[in-house]
């Protein structure tokens, strides 16, 4: 059981590359930390800072009240779970829990009674004496899961260790982990470019982008409040709309809108209607792609007459785009105009570069 | 597939045929006459069926040898040529593998230099190099010796580079995650690395086996001593004698001892042999 | 091409490399290096002193008719070799590329003259065919043909010829069926649905997608005419009768061992060195190596 402290990390190449520009992160004792962001934003990186694979060029790493810079990452007391698993492809799914244990000279009957404890939590109990490639992709996560719990260490590393299973396997074993990590109480710090399972597993959210971090927090609260419009546009599917307010109509509608460029409003947060939400938004559009998904339908409309939108960040909408949320299966018909409308209180305004929010 | 007609098909069993009996014919005679009276064969009159000294023949060639120019047993020949071809096999392997470790597995200071010192003798083969060759080894009080005869053949750009090449292919993560196992790098190259390696390392050795069972310029300069002898070097003693004296049974019973290893080799570890001689080549 | 993944230590890999890079520096460089500068002396006849001459060594091999004859005889063996070699194994190669049964069987029983060592390769072929006692010889008489590879330096040639290429035909036949596997089928589908005949469709379609394999097998044949066949010729025919069979290889054998002119043989070995650079360097040149630094 360990807290895990990072201060004003870095880490730069020898090319003169800075993967990590100074990240300040706290994880309490037993909770879960998820670091998000796009591929290349240095979560990776921050991660294998911490378990030890990569050397720390600035700062501190402190795990359970000890400084780890220079910890050999063995001595470190913690496990990591690869994205690609890294089995000992030669070694049967026993011996690939057990190597660790042994390395460090436990004795065979404790080793037993550990590995045997994990095989039956993950189910993995008749394949002990198997080899990783007669497994399945989802028995093989396990036995990675499995490697790590037997070690019983302070913190549990997982990078991306989701991203080769099939949709309906990593939603089960989303759950698995989660259920798994709440029970043996283990400080975890988990990394991933899929938003939907940060959302869903962290206890602590870390958006990170560039290097830097952008917010820390719980997902709720990021999702409420979104620091920057990076988080506003990563966290969240379909993507918050965010458009420029110049001295546009837009910005008139908007009461307290003074220093404000960018109003961001959440799909969810429109409502189709002819009326205009006092101080609020009202958006005229051209319905121009429907999405039904069931319990929900995703209207697609672009605003005629107006400035594009802020593509900040690729994957985000393309400009003059605006998704509006209805709840259902009703909704408008290709090419039918309508009025979609936000009230005040469910607007995000931030500066016009983005950096921060505005007008609370 | 394109369907080949009924004749092209017969026509690729007869030409197939025809193949392996030139491939075969010059070991069937040599089987024959290892059966035969040598003076039967010298006077030009020998049988293209097995005679009946097979027995004789071999008992002579094993424990024995020839009564004429090398008195040596073929035997022990045998036991001479094993030792230097597991020398030479084993010791390219092994330090092949360490050093393609080291060039994969550590950043040091002139690491690609010492690369491209063990890959340029690609281009150095005993044959060029022979007799400053012979010059170092009898320096060293090395002629007539097993030391002798691998050592100047025991280093493998070859294996080296097919080492390298295996190690290229293995995931970072599995290091990293010996790493984290508390593993240092003996227990990383030791319980991971070399398992790993082990179709690479048997594939190298059924091909380095065979070349070094079948050396034969450089046993023949650096040994002078009978019971030093390699099999390749004592079957060419055998017919240095006037043709007359040539007893020709003992050869052929010598030729086909000769190769029986290496090809029992190639035969039963045909998969490996193949493995390893596509791998080596490319 | 690198790893990210390594281990840090100052001696470790140092002490990893030693054995090879001993052995290599004691065995390979230091006896290279000891011939070229060898190749630039030379020794009076009682070998108490020795002189720097330049090239003069090199100049010398030049202006003798047997070394300049030995050079040619060299590249007409390799290229004799090759031909017959090559030629013959595909042959049989594009007969066991075809799903005939037995194929794996074909496949065994023509690829273990691979492990036939070279100078038992001689030892049997010059049994087969002596002059005097060899059973092939005896047809070749009745043939009308005055056969006696002892005397005649041509039969001796054509004799270390064939017993060569036999011996390389198993590794040809092995690469060739390799390369003929990896043509795809459905391309030779495609040209037969495009009409073309059996024959046609080898010449046009098989043939050039082959011919990395052929170019890649020339080069193997050429360097194994040139080292390889010491063993056969030495077993065979010694160099003779004359010189008819005197290699470049067996040539610095012979004068090196004769205990001659230091000076001469060490240049000779050189200029053995500068071919294997050379076919190396083409090898590398035209064939494409999977082997990426």
């Amino acid at each position: 059981m360990a807290n895990v402290t990072l201060r004003s990390v870095r880490k730069t190449y020898p090319g003169g590359f800075e993967a990590i520009k100074g990240v300040d992160v706290d994880v309490g004792d037993g909770q879960f930390c998820v670091l998000v962001g796009p591929s290349g934003c240095g979560k990776s990186t921050l991660l294998r800072m911490v378990a030890g694979l990569e050397t720390i060029t600035g700062g501190e790493i402190d795990i359970g009240g000890r400084v780890v810079n220079q910890v050999e990452p063995a001595d470190r007391d913690i496990a990591m779970v690869f994205q690609n698993y890294a089995l000992y492809p030669h070694m049967s799914v026993y011996n690939n829990m057990a190597y660790g244990l042994r390395n460090r000279g436990m004795a065979e009957a404790e080793i037993k009674t550990r590995v045997e404890e994990a095989a039956r939590v993950l189910e993995l109990s008749p394949m002990l004496e198997r080899k990783p490639r007669q497994l399945s992709g989802g028995q093989r996560q396990r036995v990675a899961m499995g490697r790590a719990i037997v070690r019983q260490p302070k913190v549990f590393l997982f990078d991306e260790p989701l991203s080769n299973l099939d949709a309906k396997l990593r939603i089960a074993m989303r759950v698995e982990i989660r259920k798994l990590q709440r029970r043996l109480n283990t400080t975890s710090i988990y990394v991933t470019h899929d938003q939907l399972e940060a959302m869903t597993l962290a206890d602590i959210l870390v958006v990170m982008n560039g290097g830097q971090v952008e917010q820390i927090g719980n997902p709720l609260e990021i999702y409420q409040k979104p620091a920057t419009t990076f988080v506003a546009s990563f966290i969240g599917a379909p993507p918050m709309n965010l458009m420029p307010l110049r001295a546009d109509e837009l910005k008139s509608q908007i009461t307290g809108a003074d220093g404000a460029g960018i109003v961001g409003i959440r799909p969810e947060d429109f409502v189709i209607s002819s009326e205009t939400g006092s101080g609020g938004v009202a958006l005229g559009l051209t319905v121009e792609a429907i999405e039904h998904v069931g319990a929900e339908t995703f209207v697609y409309g672009s605003r005629q007459r107006e400035e594009q939108g802020v593509a900040a960040n690729p994957g985000e909408l393309p400009p003059g785009e605006v998704i509006v949320r209805v709840p259902g299966v009703s909704g408008p018909a290709i090419g039918e105009r309508i009025r979609a409308v936000a009230p005040r209180d469910k607007l995000h305004l931030y500066t016009a570069d983005g950096r921060k929010r505005v007008g609370e | 597939m394109v369907e080949e007609e009924g004749f092209q098909r017969y026509l690729a069993h007869v030409i197939l045929w025809i193949g392996i009996a030139i491939v075969a014919f010059p070991v069937y005679l040599a089987l024959v006459a290892s059966t035969q009276d040598n003076a039967v064969i010298a006077n030009g009159q020998m049988s293209l069926l097995p005679g009946g000294h097979f027995l004789q023949t071999y008992y002579q060639t094993l424990f024995v040898g020839t009564s004429g120019s090398t008195r040596e047993p073929v035997l022990h020949m045998m036991l001479n040529s094993l030792i230097m071809a597991l020398l030479i096999a084993v010791g390219k392997i092994a330090i092949s593998i360490i050093s393609a470790y080291a060039i994969v597995y550590f950043r040091f200071p002139f690491r690609m230099a010492i690369f491209w010192i063990i890959f340029i003798t690609l281009m150095l083969p005993v044959e060029v190099r022979i007799y400053p060759t012979y010059k170092i080894v009898a320096d060293l009080h090395l002629l007539d010796s097993y030391a002798g005869l691998s050592l100047p053949l025991i280093a493998s750009a070859t294996a080296t580079l097919l080492f390298r090449q295996f190690f290229m292919t293995v995931p970072d993560e599995l290091l990293e995650a010996s790493r984290i196992d508390g593993a240092g790098p003996f227990r990383f190259f030791w319980d991971t690395l070399l398992p790993l390696s082990r179709t690479n390392m048997a594939a190298l050795f059924v091909i380095l086996f065979i070349l070094g069972w079948n050396q034969y310029l450089w046993p023949l300069l650096i040994t002078t001593r009978d019971d030093m002898q390699t099999i390749q070097v004592g079957i060419r003693k055998m017919i240095t004698t006037t043709d007359a004296l040539t007893e020709w049974p003992i050869v052929m019973a010598t030729a086909l001892l000769a190769m029986l290893p290496p090809v029992f080799v190639v035969v039963v570890m045909q998969k490996l042999f193949v493995r390893g001689l596509v791998e080596t080549e490319k | 091409m690198q790893k990210q993944a390594i281990f840090q230590s100052k001696l470790l890999p140092y002490a990893l490399v030693a054995p090879q890079l001993a052995i290599v520096l004691i065995f390979f460089y230091w006896p290279a290096v000891q011939a070229v500068i060898q190749s630039f002396l030379l020794q009076d006849a009682f070998g108490l002193s020795t002189s720097f001459v330049w090239f003069e060594n090199y100049l010398d091999l030049f202006k003798e008719p047997a070394y300049f004859a030995a050079i040619v005889r060299t590249f007409v063996f390799s290229f004799a070799i090759a031909v017959s070699s090559l030629s013959f194994a595909l042959l049989l190669a594009v007969m066991a590329d075809k799903p005939l049964r037995g194929s794996t069987l074909y496949r065994t029983l023509l690829i273990w003259p691979y492990a036939v060592a070279p100078p038992v390769v001689g030892v049997l072929w010059v049994f087969m065919l002596h002059p005097s006692l060899g059973v092939l010889s005896r047809y070749l008489r009745a043939m009308g043909i005055d056969w006696n590879p002892l005397l005649d330096g041509d039969q001796a040639a054509a004799l270390i010829i064939l017993a060569a290429a036999w011996k390389q035909i198993s590794y040809n036949f092995l690469f060739f069926l390799a390369g003929l596997q990896s043509i795809p089928k459905s391309v030779i589908e495609a040209a037969a649905i495009d009409g073309a005949r059996p024959m046609r469709r080898f010449w046009t379609v098989i043939f050039p997608l082959l011919s990395p394999t052929i170019f890649f097998l020339l080069v193997i044949n050429i360097v194994y005419a040139f080292f390889d066949t010491f063993g056969i010729i030495d077993t065979m025919t010694r160099g003779g009768p004359g010189k008819a069979t005197e290699t470049l290889v067996y040539k610095v054998y012979t004068d090196g061992l004769l205990g001659g002119n230091l000076g001469s043989s060490a240049a000779q070995s050189v200029i053995l060195m500068v071919i294997v650079v050379m076919l190396t360097a083409i090898q590398f040149r035209f064939v494409e190596r999977k082997v990426t630094y």
